[in-house]
């Protein structure tokens, strides 16, 4: 069959709503395409779980440590369950952590930026999480069977996540008047660079559409930022607290919320390595993996003993 | 640079009485490691009460270019399924 047929074979399949397996033929693009998505997906779960990590010996009290520890268990979770998935296209672990550790390989730019007080735990939950929660549910539906799968599993843990942020922003919503500050504060610092999460305008998101026609994603990044500005700006309400845009107004005639300018100059200094946390996260990635390399090899090394023995015994 | 462990496919059966089902995979040293990290990354919240893995490599698999071929001779024998006989609806328990 001619590549030709074949395109025309997978589109049809794709068409029909019937899910790509890893040993089904596909376009070396959509693999790629791919490949980056979910290992990028997959790099954010991990880097993502520094932020939160330093607050976890400084949490307010045994619950919320008890609840922020589990958070980033599950988040670790999630990138394993994505790396497992990208390597079903004929990556590995090891080329995949490689082009983290050389840069070559992005993560959510969110993540480069600091948590400062216990409030920020509180919005990256409801912000940051809400944020991905949007991106991540349609893309239990995207084309390409283990990686729906595993969004499947993502999506049910993440509602958690959500809910704690949320519950810890309205704690301190209901606090003193330094609670309910540093409340204001945190959704202050966190609520553009979560509006940025979605990435590039449409007009300015190249891949878009071939990603849309392949069903790897189902909603363009204009439309989920949309949504989930309309979401969080009625959520606010039930904290008395405020999203820092003045142009935030609900707009009658579209059914939508108005937002104000995003600065995307700041997007794309973050996306390209100059945040404010940039260089500090990837030198904590490479410093746990080399820091953990002789675990590696002490495990391989217990492995074969063990196995050896067994020879030894059954002979 | 150190190669990877190898790879584990994960089958967890989610109560008893029913089937182990696949998951998904992960690296691990040897089964007890695999078995281990497999609680820890796929049954946090209590999805399972016993866990196989299967080290990938071993797994043998149909090819998909073959499935035309390979489903053919069930295509084509609708009389295995009970809805090919035609009885009266007042026939009950059937």
């Amino acid at each position: 069959m001619s590549v030709h047929e074949l395109e025309t074979l997978f589109q049809d399949k794709v068409d029909k709503e019937i899910k790509i397996e890893p040993k089904d033929w596909m376009p070396e693009k959509y693999r790629k395409t791919l490949i980056r998505q979910i290992s990028q997906h997959a790099h954010s779960e991990i880097v993502g779980m520094l932020p939160e990590g330093n607050w976890i010996t400084r949490a307010p009290s045994l619950k919320r440590k008890a609840a922020l520890l589990a958070k980033v268990q599950d988040e670790a979770g999630h990138g394993l369950y994505l790396y497992s998935a990208a390597e079903t296209l004929g990556i590995s672990r090891e080329e995949m952590l490689e082009q983290l550790h050389n840069g070559t390989a992005k993560y959510s730019s969110i993540f480069n930026y600091p948590t400062l007080a216990w409030a920020d735990i509180g919005a990256i939950g409801w912000l940051v999480d809400g944020a991905a929660i949007m991106n991540q549910v349609p893309l239990c539906r995207t084309s390409f069977g283990p990686y729906a799968r595993a969004m499947v599993r993502v999506c049910k843990e993440e509602s958690f996540h959500q809910r704690q942020g949320f519950e810890i922003l309205l704690t301190l919503s209901k606090g003193n008047e330094a609670q309910q500050r540093m409340a204001q504060d945190a959704i202050n610092r966190w609520w553009w660079p979560s509006v940025m999460m979605f990435g590039p305008k449409d007009d300015e998101s190249p891949n878009t559409l071939q990603s849309m026609k392949w069903k790897i994603k189902r909603f363009t990044n204009d439309e989920l930022r949309q949504k989930f500005i309309d979401v969080c700006a009625e959520q606010v309400k039930f904290l008395g607290l405020m999203l820092p845009d003045a142009d935030l107004k609900w707009n009658e005639e579209r059914g939508h919320y108005d937002f104000g300018k995003i600065n995307w100059d700041e997007f794309w200094q973050v996306v390209n390595g100059n945040g404010p946390c940039n260089k500090q996260r990837l030198d904590a990635r490479r410093k746990a993996h080399d820091e953990g390399e002789w675990v590696r090899q002490a495990a391989v090394a217990y492995a074969e003993k063990k196995k050896m023995k067994a020879t030894m015994v059954a002979a | 640079m150190q190669k990877d462990w190898p790879l584990w496919e994960v089958f967890i059966r989610s109560k008893q009485g029913l089937d182990h089902k696949h998951v998904g995979s992960l690296h691990a040293a040897d089964a007890q490691m695999a078995i281990e990290n497999a609680r820890d990354v796929y049954t946090r919240r209590m999805e399972g009460v016993s866990i196989w893995v299967v080290e990938s490599q071993h797994i043998h698999a149909s090819n998909p270019d073959d499935a035309a071929s390979l489903y053919d001779p069930a295509n084509d024998k609708v009389y295995r399924h009970p809805t090919f006989y035609e009885l009266p609806d007042e026939l009950k328990h059937m």
